[in-house]
């Protein structure tokens, strides 16, 4: 195996060769694991400051602009400039303010995030911790992030910052009831929670078997972000900025940042439960392959997202809350069930693939049936006016 | 699993200290003038009347319980998947039932008029 | 001392001085999130113990469900969440009652032969989930209790719904 193939791999044997040598073996792992930790999550950091340029570039591309282009070439440098902005700015906590809290939030949402990248498989070997619990370990660390939020607009003692606080979590706690239900359709058809195991299961993408739950996902995931149209969250015209209207400097940055983050995140994860993730041909022997591979599916549903942004105009609350509890969660129960029993019914058989997918079809076509009648039949019941008065000439 | 464990609560405590670096970067850098007017509560330049932490509408904690329920059915619900090989087709359904019931429950809410924001 | 022990110590350390801050704040949100806290040293326990499900669980249904649930219940039931001084006036009689059954749990654990032997090497290689999913779920297993223990969500979600929306007609 040369280094060029697998250098994880080979940077990994030489350094614990080096420290079990040096250390005894407690000391010897935990430094290896934290040597592994700042590679995994400085890789996040580091990629944030690419992908906030990036996106900047892609909006632009929307809107018919060219975007960041003076510092650096093609504006590369842009967000260097903008962080030693942020870093020179007065950072001020209103007096009002419950100040360790308010001054935790921030840290406490790059936290949320960061942590998601510690189980996620970026090639054949390349994992932070392959835990058997995984994919309802990202779950729980997205609680993490409701926390921050709601403890973002609790201590800033500000009216708009509470609105946009309990906004936020009411739309976070929503969505992730279809999240939780379509993050267990993949777990279903794999038979594990573990992250690598999925991946490996994937010799059919799951997007074959189970398109409607990878749309379910990818929709609620965009909301809990909060990215547009969900981003009644912080809605400029109603609420200020929602809960970090009171953040300045490099602590708004925080947030901001752990967004971005979490924005490829949803993509990066979309690769992996639903598009197969490192998995494509040579990626086995050749793991730096497979990290190209992951790299690229997930820039799909990262564009779907950016392409989603620039689209769509924001909602308001009732729709959002509509269309989580009376449209995502019944599709997601309906083809969590049917999934259930026909997979169990065609497992070891060549029908497993037609079958599933046509039961997502089923499940489209029936509910949008529904969608129809029942749209239908409240536009009837809001259409009852009573007669005016005629105008008569006399 | 320990092992895979002592990676999680390391990546707690480095996760921790990458955000807090800018943040004391950020003290040095930065100037520092407060004064009591850039301190106020910024409510788009009116004054603050009264208490921010005063009585939110009722229909928050309402989402909030449904979405608490559905959070422990699906608690139930992913030692289910994972044990999906080894369960024989009736407790397949058994799983389903499960999800049924709460289904129900779904559907109650709805009908009563509670997931209608008001 | 091993590191186990040494996470054990900061964990069983971090639940006590968090429940401590939690029942001795006036303010009410802060009591809620120093429960958290010590919520969150449950869940270190729980990976103590082998148990990453249960750990993952604890943190998304006590830390992301529950704990929300009550900072709602807070804001919302009271608009002023500081309270007046939270400590009973007869906490002397508490005190001496939690000292006895303390003391009592001391000498009755010290009996139980097994207190000062370690714990066998767990089966690492086991899926302990699926284990979990095949004892709640197969017919030989605990179908029946998981069964009711839907009905019981269900009952809990209606009654719960009875309850807040006859405030929000009021």
């Amino acid at each position: 195996m040369s280094f060029w193939s697998d250098p994880i791999r080979v940077a990994n044997e030489w350094l614990n060769g080096l420290l079990t040598d040096l250390l005894p073996q407690a000391w010897a792992t935990l430094i290896g694991n934290v040597i592994g930790v700042v590679v995994v999550s400085s890789f996040g950091l580091i990629l944030v400051i690419f992908l906030i340029w990036l996106e900047r570039k892609v909006a632009a591309r929307f809107q018919d602009r060219i975007g960041p282009n003076r510092a650096g070439p093609y504006g590369l440098l842009q967000t260097i400039a903008d962080i030693v902005k942020l870093l020179t700015k007065e950072d001020s906590i209103p007096e009002k303010a419950d100040k360790v809290t308010f001054n935790l939030a921030p840290i406490v949402s790059m936290i949320a995030v960061l942590l998601i990248w510690a189980v996620i498989p970026f090639a054949p070997g390349w994992i932070g911790t392959d835990l058997n619990v995984g994919v309802l370990y990202i779950a729980a660390v997205g609680s993490f992030g409701i926390l921050s939020i709601l403890m973002a607009g609790w201590a800033s003692n500000n009216k708009y910052a509470l609105l946009g606080a309990f906004r936020a979590v009411a739309q976070l706690i929503s969505y992730e009831v279809p999240m939780l239900l379509t993050l267990l359709v993949p777990v279903l058809l794999a038979r594990s929670m573990g992250m690598m195991h999925i991946v490996h299961d994937q010799s059919l993408w799951f997007i074959v078997l189970a398109p409607v739950a990878g749309v379910i996902f990818l929709v609620s995931s965009i909301a809990e972000v909060g990215r547009t149209p969900f981003d009644l969250i912080e809605a400029e015209s109603e609420i200020v900025a929602g809960y970090h209207t009171e953040y300045t400097g490099m602590k708004f940055g925080l947030f901001f940042a752990a967004e971005f983050l979490h924005a490829f995140t949803v993509g990066v994860l979309f690769a992996i439960l639903y598009l197969g993730g490192w998995r494509g041909p040579g990626a086995e022997q050749y793991p730096i392959l497979g990290m190209v591979y992951l790299i690229a599916k997930s820039s799909i549903g990262y564009f779907i997202v950016m392409w989603v942004r620039s689209t769509l105009p924001r909602i308001r609350i009732d729709q959002m809350l509509d269309l989580n509890w009376k449209v995502l969660t019944p599709i997601s129960l309906a083809l969590l069930i049917l999934t259930a029993i026909l997979d169990k019914m065609f497992a070891e058989t060549a029908l497993r693939a037609p079958v599933l997918l046509g039961a997502n079809v089923l499940v489209v076509v029936l509910s949008w049936a529904i969608i129809r009648v029942l749209s239908r039949r409240s536009r009837r019941e809001r259409k009852v006016f009573k007669k005016r008065p005629e105008a008569r000439a006399v | 699993m320990e092992q895979n464990w002592l990676f999680i609560g390391v990546f707690v405590a480095i996760a921790g200290v990458f955000p807090l670096l800018p943040i004391v970067i950020a003290r040095v850098l930065a100037p520092r003038k407060p004064n009591h007017i850039k301190l106020e509560t910024y409510e788009c330049g009116m004054e603050t009347v009264g208490d921010t932490w005063v009585q939110f509408k009722v229909e928050y904690y309402i989402y909030g319980l449904v979405f608490l329920i559905f959070d422990i059915e699906t608690a139930f619900l992913y030692p289910w998947a994972v044990a999906y090989d080894v369960l024989p087709m009736f407790a397949v359904l058994e799983g389903v039932l499960f999800i049924m019931i709460l289904v129900g429950g779904l559907f109650y809410a709805w009908r009563k008029g509670v997931l209608e924001w008001s | 001392m091993t590191g186990m022990q040494g996470v054990f110590l900061f964990a069983a350390g971090l639940i006590l001085w968090a429940a401590f801050m939690m029942v001795t704040r006036q303010n009410l949100v802060h009591a809620a999130f120093y429960l958290i806290l010590a919520l969150f040293g449950v869940a270190i326990l729980f990976v103590l113990l082998d148990a990453g499900f249960l750990a993952v669980i604890q943190v998304s249904v006590y830390i992301g469900a529950i704990s929300i649930m009550m900072i709602f219940a807070v804001m919302l039931t009271r608009g002023d969440v500081i309270e007046e001084d939270p400590v009973n006036k007869n906490y002397g009689w508490a005190l001496l009652l939690a000292a006895l059954f303390a003391f009592g749990l001391i000498i009755l654990v010290g009996q139980w032969p097994a207190i000062a032997s370690l714990p066998g090497a767990f089966d690492t290689s086991r899926d302990l989930a699926a284990e979990l999913g095949v004892a709640l779920f197969s017919p030989e297993g605990f179908v029946i209790p998981s069964e009711v223990a839907s009905v019981l969500l269900l009952a809990a979600l209606v009654g719960s719904l009875v309850v807040a929306r006859r405030q929000k007609g009021k």
